[in-house]
């Protein structure tokens, strides 16, 4: 039989991934946690794992570098989803795609200006609401951008919203609810079907 | 553009160099000969046509993949290629009328506007097969066999071939009186198998218990052909239309496993990549190492209608420049014979005779400098005792 290859996202999507892959019985050889390594053997010789940055597991899963991933919700609805099913939501790692601003204030009619890392989503959700914005791309920090005056929006993920309250913001708009999701390569889906199947199983009764 | 970077290519179009060009050519001419072998005429479509005949409701994507262009002389628009298939069945419908089944076969380059998926070329290389005239699963049998004929004559003996019908989901949509909102969320929702969140969207939109039964277990009907029997268990409910798919999706099966005991077929009854382009049966061949489908086709009848004569039709087409890049590409042969410049009529008629023989015979020039690393020869032809001879050369 032919190897999986699984790709995780790094930081607390690993981490609550750990468990389910655990119930799945799949152990990783080493800690992860510890390790510098990016790709890990398992007690299951045809399975290994790979850990990733969030934006680049759905790239790997796509292109079938990697068979299958957990990716969260945000970074499938950037991605577009081209190539990619998502067979199964792991209910981990939850939180909210939101918009938000400067407390207090209302957003600007007409023309916005609006930073982001999700410039996908952004660019459509804001084209759904019948406003014409201007994305800003920005790779951290969001918070910074209307307090600088650099835009009047941000599009970011909101988990407890302290970040938001501690400089002066607010959410606004509720975009998507987002949880990780367990992702699987169209072809290696058909290739190697009994393999992926078992594996989608053990995991679906794992997060029940 | 700086002048240093004239040599560069635009993204997805390739130059195709001698020993991978050798293959290509020789891939091309072995599919073509099999499918003289099986009574499909070879034809030669035009690269351009009017868009008019070329976007023909074989959906969208095709619409977008199409180039372009203003013909000076009609002051209409112009499409380059992007898919053999509308070109053949207007064939078919308009120039051939054959009144019985029609075969035809094609091998050449479309473009695209775009790649289809990320990484590929926009100027691939197509081989396909097209069949007009027959609507029984008997048509659809004959060309998922020359399929699998096609993938042995290249040496692919490793591909598994994926097997679907459009005319599951059709049925079943219309079976729910669905908005076309709802349709485009629940195609979506098949689309990624996302099966957590289609029990959501099933609970919430679907008033009718065994319909919605159906539906959440539709994503999970995928896998070998014991899959087949689970769908007939799932889709018993389902309208007539719907087991009528599964069981011309099982005679297929059934027919292709006993000529081809070796073949790996797996079903999809809720996989919907060509819902816009297929009517019925469709199909697709994967092999390892390849992230896409090496081959496609199914059914696409009533395509005809455009051009005045709505004809059931299928087929399918090979991707020969996928196809060269997956199979190892053999080091050009250092076979040939170098022939230094002479005057002699009588090295002219020993070169002929060779050539003749099949044999590559390259003559040299007066003063020339042999570059014995960027020549392709093996021998030399000398005189020797009054007679021209080929000895090796080294």
């Amino acid at each position: 039989m032919n190897t999986i290859t699984i790709a995780l996202t790094k930081g607390r999507i690993l981490e609550e991934t750990l468990p389910i892959l655990a119930a799945a019985g799949i152990e990783p050889a080493e800690d992860i946690k510890k390790s510098r390594k990016l790709i890990f053997k398992t007690n299951q010789p045809q399975v290994q794992l790979l850990v990733l940055r969030g934006s680049d597991v759905s790239t790997y899963v796509e292109f079938g570098a990697a068979d299958m991933g957990v990716a969260g919700k945000d970074m499938l609805l950037e991605h577009g989803g081209r190539g990619i099913y998502e067979p199964l939501d792991l209910g981990i790692a939850r939180c909210r795609l939101m918009t938000a601003g400067l407390k207090g204030q209302s957003t600007p009619s007409g023309r916005i200006k609006v930073a982001t890392k999700f410039v996908n989503i952004a660019k459509q959700y804001y084209a759904s609401q019948g406003r014409q914005a201007d994305i800003i791309k920005l790779y951290g920090a969001m918070e910074l951008a209307p307090i600088m005056n650099l835009a009047d929006e941000i599009v970011d993920i909101v988990d407890t919203g302290n970040t938001l309250l501690a400089n002066g913001l607010e959410p606004r708009e509720h975009i998507a609810d987002v949880s990780s999701r367990v992702i699987v390569n169209k072809a290696s889906m058909k290739m190697k079907h009994a393999h992926i199947q078992s594996l989608l199983d053990d995991f679906a009764k794992a997060v029940v | 553009m700086t002048y240093a970077d004239r040599w560069l290519l635009p993204d997805g179009v390739e130059e195709i160099l001698p020993a991978e060009a050798q293959q290509i050519e020789s891939l091309r001419r072995r599919l073509l000969d099999l499918y003289r072998c099986w009574g499909y005429d070879l034809v030669i479509p035009p690269l351009v046509e009017f868009t008019d005949s070329l976007l023909i409701g074989l959906g969208r994507d095709l619409d977008l993949l199409t180039f372009k262009l203003t013909d000076q002389l009609s002051g209409r628009t112009l499409g380059i290629r992007a898919d053999i298939t509308p070109q053949t069945a207007r064939m078919d419908a308009h120039s051939l009328k054959r009144q019985g089944a029609n075969r035809l076969c094609y091998a050449g380059h479309v473009l695209h506007t775009r790649p289809r998926t990320p990484l590929a070329t926009r100027s691939p290389i197509l081989s396909g097969v097209e069949l007009y005239g027959e609507a029984g699963v008997g048509a659809d049998i004959e060309v998922v066999s020359l399929l699998m004929e096609s993938l042995q004559a290249v040496g692919l003996n490793d591909a598994s071939v994926e097997i679907g019908h459009v005319g599951i989901f059709r049925e079943l949509i219309s079976a729910a009186g669905l908005s076309n909102e709802q349709q485009e969320i629940l195609f979506d929702l098949l689309q990624r198998k996302a099966a957590t969140e289609m029990r959501a969207w099933v609970a919430a939109n679907i008033g009718d218990p065994s319909l919605a039964d159906i539906l959440r277990q539709l994503p999970g009907l995928a896998g070998g052909r014991e899959s087949l029997q689970r769908a007939r268990r799932v889709l018993a409910n389902a309208p007539p239309a719907v087991m009528a798919a599964v069981q011309q999706l099982e005679t297929l099966a059934e027919t292709i496993s006993q000529r081809y005991p070796q073949a790996q077929l797996y079903f999809d009854l809720s996989e919907l990549h060509s819902f816009t382009y297929h009517t019925g049966l469709w199909f697709a061949a994967f092999t390892p190492g390849y992230g896409r489908a090496l081959a496609s086709g199914g059914r696409y009848d009533r395509v005809g209608e455009v051009f005045g004569r709505a004809r059931p039709a299928t087929g399918f087409h090979i991707d020969i420049t996928a196809l060269n890049r997956l199979l190892q590409v053999s080091l050009p042969q250092r076979n040939g014979i170098y022939a230094p410049a002479c005057a002699d009529p009588d090295q002219w008629q020993a070169i002929q005779k060779l050539r003749a023989q099949g044999e590559t015979v390259v003559t040299g020039f007066p003063d020339e400098q042999v570059r014995r690393d960027e020549f392709k020869c093996d021998r030399q032809l000398v005189k020797a005792g009054g007679e021209y001879k080929v000895i090796p050369w080294d």
